[in-house]
Parts: C-alpha cells; structure tokens; sequence
C-alpha cells in the first residue's frame, strides 16, 4: 500500500514536472514568437542603461592589467576577413590608402591616412574582451583616443550617436556598422586600436583599425572601421537599430 | 509562520468553518505517519503567510523557471566555465560539447575538472543537434542566445526588485528573525531534525506551526546567502557594472569566476526547488497550496494534547 503510493507519487511528481516544462516552453516560445511580448522584454534594456549609467562614474575606467595577465590565444568572432575586392585591395597596399573619415554633424569634417592616426598620441591599455557568448580575453591595445579626434573635428550639438561604418559585410552584403553614444566617445579608454599586443592588428582582429570600447561587450567593438558619422538619430541607418548585431536582437545598450 | 497568539474564540470559529467545509481527513494528510489515529484529530487552523509574502513566492516562481532555463540558453552560447578573468579554452573547470567518435557517431561529452563522462542524449548532444543543454531546457527551446539574454535580462529585474521588496519587508516585520532564524535550541536538535527528515517523519501539532531548524536554514541560506550571490555574480559579469564597484571582480575570482559561481548559484536554485515541491507534496499538498494562496494552514493536533514526537 504505501510502496504503491509512492509510487504514484513519483509518476504524478514526474508526470507534473513534464507538463509543466512543456507548458512552460511552449508558452515562452509563443510568447517570443509575439509580437508584442519581446517589446516588453525590450523595455528592461533602457532600465539597465539607465541604472547603469547613474551608479558608474562617467570615467570610471574598466581593470588595466599586467602582461602576465594576456591571453596566449586572443579568440576573434563575427567576421574574420571582410573578404571584399575593396579590402583585398588595402590588404595588398598594407593599408597605404586607407583612411578614416569623421563626417555627418561635426563643425570640421575631417580625414586621416593610417599613417596621420599612428602619429597622434597613443594610448596602450590592457584590457578584458567580454564576448556575449560568456568567454572573456585579455590584449594589449594600442591607439588614438576616440576622444581626441572629437575635439578636432567638434561635434555639433545637435549629434547624439557616432555609428561606426566599416569594410565588412556579412554572407547576404549587409554591410556591418556600429554606434555609440557621443559622451561614451569621450571615455578615456574609448580608442580607435592598431595593434593588439604589439603587433600591428591582423585581419581576424579587425585590421587595420578597430573600435575598443572597454565598457561595453564585445560585439560593440567595431573593427576594420573606415567612416564615423555622427547623427541625431539611428532610424535611418541600416536596420534602424543602431549596428548589425542589434539589427539581429541583440541589445543596443550592451553594458551587460 | 504561526501567528503566536491566536484568541480561543477565533480558533474554535475556525474550527466550526472547517469542519462543514472540510471532511476529517483529507487524503494527503496521515498517509506517512503511518499510525493509526485512536480518534478523529484537533484541527486548527493558523495564518500562516502574509500577503506580501504570498505574492512574493508567487511572483518567484515564473521568474525563477525562467532565468534558469534562459540562463542555460546564454550558457549554450559558449558552454564552459572558468576561473580567473580569462577563460583559457584549454582549461576549462566544466565543458560540455558535442563529439565526434571515430566511427562518425555524434555524442556529447561533459568535462568535470578533466574527467570525462559521456552525457548523449541529454547534454552536449541531444535530440540530433549539438547543443550543452537540451532545447526542453531552455527558453526559448532554438538556439537563440539575442532572445535568451532577453528573456534573461528583464526578469532578472523582476527577480531583483521583488527580493529586494521582499527582504526589506521580511526584515521590517521581523518575519526574518521570529520564523528565519533558528534558535540555539533549533540547533541543538539538528541531529534529530535530519534523522526526521530521513526517515520522511512530519512535526504535527504545535511542532508544524513553525518552520523546523533545516526549513529555517534553507530558507535563510537561499535569501541571504545564494540569492544576493547569483545578483552579485550576475552583475560582475557586467564590464560596465565591474569599472563602477572594481572589488566585485576581486571578491569573486574575475568575471569567469563569477560566471561559474552564478552557474553553481543557479544550481542550487534547481536543488532548492526540486527538494521544495517534493516537500510541499509530501507534508500534505493541498494544505501547503492553500496556506501559500489564502494565507491559512491547516494543523492537526493529535488527540489529547499538542505534543508531538513524530
């Protein structure tokens, strides 16, 4: 009698847990289908970025660490090789013709040659890469201060996002892009980076110039960067999201 | 959570409420003590958990379902755990991959501290497709990591406000120290408190309108020590959270330790859990449900007096 009670109890205790779990799935993957139920899921981002922003000093600079720190293997995602004839053409140039643009609302729009970007002041930093995937890396960073090129070229104030435009596309030609907020530019550890660990950067890492913006994940991290405009708004530019991998899902705000 | 002092007359009024809605014994109750009651028990009836309480619990359990199963959704994304603030793929504390055997079968292989033990079908390799944890696990069941984090992120913010609430009220009204809390007493009978435990025997009487000393210990150990460990862990993950509060990452072991303390967290959030219903099922189910929607739990006396040796 008891030993058959309890074993009802495991077949209900098993039956309950299995129809919860269906339940519970099937609901949540209902629900992510949606319309309307991933916009409310969405509003937690702004929350966080809003929370975030008010507990972290403005320049509160991310961990520098010690080379003993750095990663024997510095793993890249995304696009590894923009692989377009344009590219290939820099890549067979040694990036002799390249250029970086600062263009859109700005009092002076302003072109660099790789070359003008290496001789402006350098910052080196050794920082942690935090991939959205979970897995962190460390490297060694060396380039110009986002910071310093905005003083040259004065943001108007009407600019609330710089979108960060670059040489890659994906496998359908979709061209890969990334933005910011104006006052993240001015971060002391915002650098536009042309070697990694001393050596000048290499394609899989974002040759020959690539975004690092400590505070934010790695897919924030825009590399083989050619243009930065600044806008008023990201409606208009590519999926209206604000860079490739928002335009896919992915939060905008990538603080966490 | 008995309230203490109950006025005789409010008891026995209950008593008149329950015995027209109630039949004497309901068939959950009585069924492992095992012995045979020489007559019909005194029933009373306590409140036992408040509303915020209640709401509090209910609004926990969505949550809690689903930032496990979207948690392990994000941990699909890169299914391995660390130590330190780098994760060195070459040494990984925990993997769990998809494998290829020499005679082209796919299996999934889970690495403990370089032990490997072979998990096809449930982790690593499941249902035809290479994945740590199975699609019935996670939220949403696809391999969908923007979704998951979205999930993820909103009801944490649930989680965090609702347990913020809720241990600002346990303690303002000393739910934390008169029913948390165990006494030097509740320690002293811990031995005979997990033997009842073992032997699956259940307080009854004045004994069942409390919490035991492993009740006490369990619950206070998920409110203060795992749930404040798996929001602090989970913000260390932060890179922005980590330039604002830098001993987060101090405290637990680099961003990769705390991704492996978060993950143990949320583990122990599924043990709690699992151990948790089988309790609420096997101390008399109906009771429990109700006392954690009505607020009123049902206790039996046994009859002549309310001593209890169970």
């Amino acid at each position: 009698m008891k030993h058959e009670r309890s074993m009802d109890r495991r077949q209900f205790l098993k039956g309950t847990v299995g129809a919860a779990s269906i339940v519970a799935l099937s609901g949540c993957d209902n629900l992510t289908q949606s319309a309307w139920f991933p916009s409310i899921l969405n509003k937690a981002e702004k929350l966080t970025e809003r929370v975030q922003r008010a507990v972290t000093p403005a320049n509160a600079l991310a961990k520098e660490y010690g080379e003993a720190d750095i990663s024997r293997v510095f793993p890249a995602n995304g696009n590894t090789d923009p692989g377009t004839e344009a590219y290939a053409k820099h890549l067979a140039q040694n990036f002799a013709e390249w250029s970086l643009d600062i263009v859109g609302l700005v009092q002076t729009p302003t072109s660099w040659s790789l070359a003008a970007i290496r001789e402006l002041p350098a910052r080196m930093q050794i920082t942690r890469h935090d991939c959205v995937e979970g897995w962190s890396a460390i490297g060694k960073w060396t380039g110009v201060p986002l910071g310093d090129l905005m003083h040259k070229v004065q943001p108007l104030s009407t600019s609330q996002y710089a979108v960060f435009h670059c040489a890659d596309v994906d496998d359908e030609g979709l061209p890969y892009y990334e933005s910011m907020a104006i006052q993240d530019c001015y971060h002391p550890q915002t650098i536009l980076a042309y070697e990694l660990n001393g050596a000048p950067l290499d394609i899989q890492h974002g040759a020959p110039l690539r975004l690092r913006f400590e505070r934010q994940l790695g897919y924030k991290h825009a590399k083989y960067v050619m243009r930065i405009e600044l806008v008023e708004s990201l409606s208009g530019i590519g999926g209206g999201k604000g860079g490739y991998w928002e335009d896919q899902g992915y939060e905008w705000y990538a603080g966490i | 959570m008995a309230s203490p002092i109950q006025s005789e007359e409010a008891i026995d009024q209950r008593e008149e409420i329950l015995s027209i809605s109630e039949p004497p014994a309901p068939l959950v109750q009585s069924d492992l003590t095992d012995q045979p009651a020489p007559s019909p028990p005194a029933i009373e009836r306590v409140y036992r958990h408040r509303l915020l309480v209640r709401i509090s619990h209910w609004l926990n359990f969505p949550c809690l379902i689903i930032l496990i199963m979207s948690g392990l959704q994000i941990f699909n994304a890169h299914p391995a755990l660390y130590w330190g603030d780098r994760s060195d793929r070459e040494q990984p504390l925990l993997s769990i991959r998809p494998m290829q055997t020499e005679s082209g079968e796919m299996k999934g292989v889970t690495t403990i501290l370089g032990r490997q033990f072979d998990t096809t079908g449930v982790l690593g390799y499941s249902n035809g497709s290479g994945r740590a944890f199975p699609a019935w696990a996670t939220v949403p069941s696809a391999r969908w990591l923007a979704m998951g984090r979205q999930w993820h992120l909103f009801f944490a913010w649930v989680f965090v406000i609702n347990g913020l609430l809720f241990m600002a009220y346990a303690l303002i009204s000393r739910h934390v120290t008169r029913d948390l809390t165990p006494t030097g007493k509740d320690l002293r009978g811990i031995g005979k408190a997990v033997k009842n435990h073992l032997l699956f025997r259940r307080a009854v009487g004045e004994e069942a309108k409390r919490y035991n000393v492993l009740q006490k210990l369990t619950y206070a150990g998920i409110l203060f020590v795992v749930a404040p460990l798996i929001a602090l862990t989970g913000l260390t993950m932060s890179p922005m959270i980590d330039t604002a509060f830098p001993w987060l990452l101090a405290i637990f072991g680099g961003r990769q330790g705390a991704r492996t303390i978060h993950f143990i967290a949320c583990f122990s959030f599924v043990g709690f859990i699992v151990i948790h219903v089988i309790q609420v099922i096997l101390t008399g189910f109906f009771n429990n449900i109700r006392s954690m929607i009505t607020g009123w739990f049902v206790v039996r006396h046994e009859h002549g007096g309310a001593s209890h040796e169970a």
